[in-house]
């Protein structure tokens, strides 16, 4: 068989017709390093045109709160991923320095920050839901929280609402 | 790559269907391969989708991302979902003659 060889043209499957699928992804981390493995993978799956939910919880509001959304920190302090003796870790200036590092290579690799981010996924249709105990936890009015939240849910109604949904807890 | 015919003309595809040779492409076959994944007919807003991504790999050597095509071709993600429905990253690239893009955003 040379390389070259005539077919019959092919059109790709673009799985249109397996509309069922859901993907539901709970962020429940607020630190960048935690915010952005869902926003990515979430943002894959509404390209593959798979409903998909985020449910913000715990630090995870973090991502939500107009406050801090904006302003997230990444720490080197436990994280033996960073490679980095373990007794410098907690130095003054060093979670700062981190953070600053790690947002200039998400920068070079234009990916967008965590609000851009939310709004380019709820452009794609993402649901996003903040948590209703958090919001009492932390004292939030409706008005502290980015506009792109689709409402604020107990554990009970998400669920509901991801019947049959993979789900990934973060 | 194996050859194929579309549109009355002989092009290189993938294993996929994706057409692999950035010449090969012109705007009759843009219809064809439009009307292969259901896109009845190409308005000038899909032109402008398929245009943006011809010549921004021409000058990036890969496929623009949704998120390019909107923050660098000023095209609304929410209208690429209108325009190439449910899979707009892979359906424009397609129709576009070029690969899916590679990048996650």
């Amino acid at each position: 068989m040379t390389t070259d060889e005539t077919v019959a043209a092919v059109v790709p499957d673009f799985g249109d017709d397996d509309a069922d699928r859901k993907i539901a992804f709970v962020c429940s981390k607020g630190s960048l390093d935690m915010a952005y493995p869902a926003l990515v993978m979430a943002s894959g799956a509404l390209e593959q045109g798979i409903e998909t939910h985020i449910f913000f919880t715990f630090w995870g509001m973090d991502m939500i709160n107009k406050k801090t959304m904006g302003n997230l920190h990444f720490s080197p302090v436990g994280n033996p991923a960073t490679h980095m003796p373990a007794a410098l870790a907690p130095l003054p200036g060093m979670q700062a320095m981190a953070t600053r590092q790690m947002k200039k290579s998400l920068e070079e690799l234009e990916i967008p920050d965590v609000p851009s981010f939310l709004e380019h996924l709820s452009d794609m249709g993402c649901h996003l839901w903040a948590c209703k105990m958090s919001v009492d936890m932390f004292n939030l009015e409706e008005d502290d929280m980015t506009p792109l939240l689709d409402g604020v849910l107990n554990v009970s109604d998400f669920m509901e609402i991801i019947d049959g949904a993979q789900t990934m807890l973060v | 790559m194996p050859v194929t015919v579309i549109a009355d003309k002989e092009v290189h595809i993938d294993e996929e269907g994706f057409l692999t040779e950035f010449d090969e492409w012109d705007r009759d076959l843009a219809i064809a391969l439009a009307s292969n994944i259901g896109i009845d007919e190409l308005t000038e807003e899909h032109w402008q989708v398929i245009d943006f991504l011809r010549s921004d790999y021409q000058e990036q050597g890969e496929t623009a991302t949704l998120r390019r095509v909107s923050t660098v071709g000023g095209i609304p993600t929410k209208s690429l979902f209108m325009l190439f429905p449910k899979k707009p990253a892979r359906k424009m690239s397609y129709v576009s003659g070029l690969q899916k893009p590679a990048g996650c955003i």
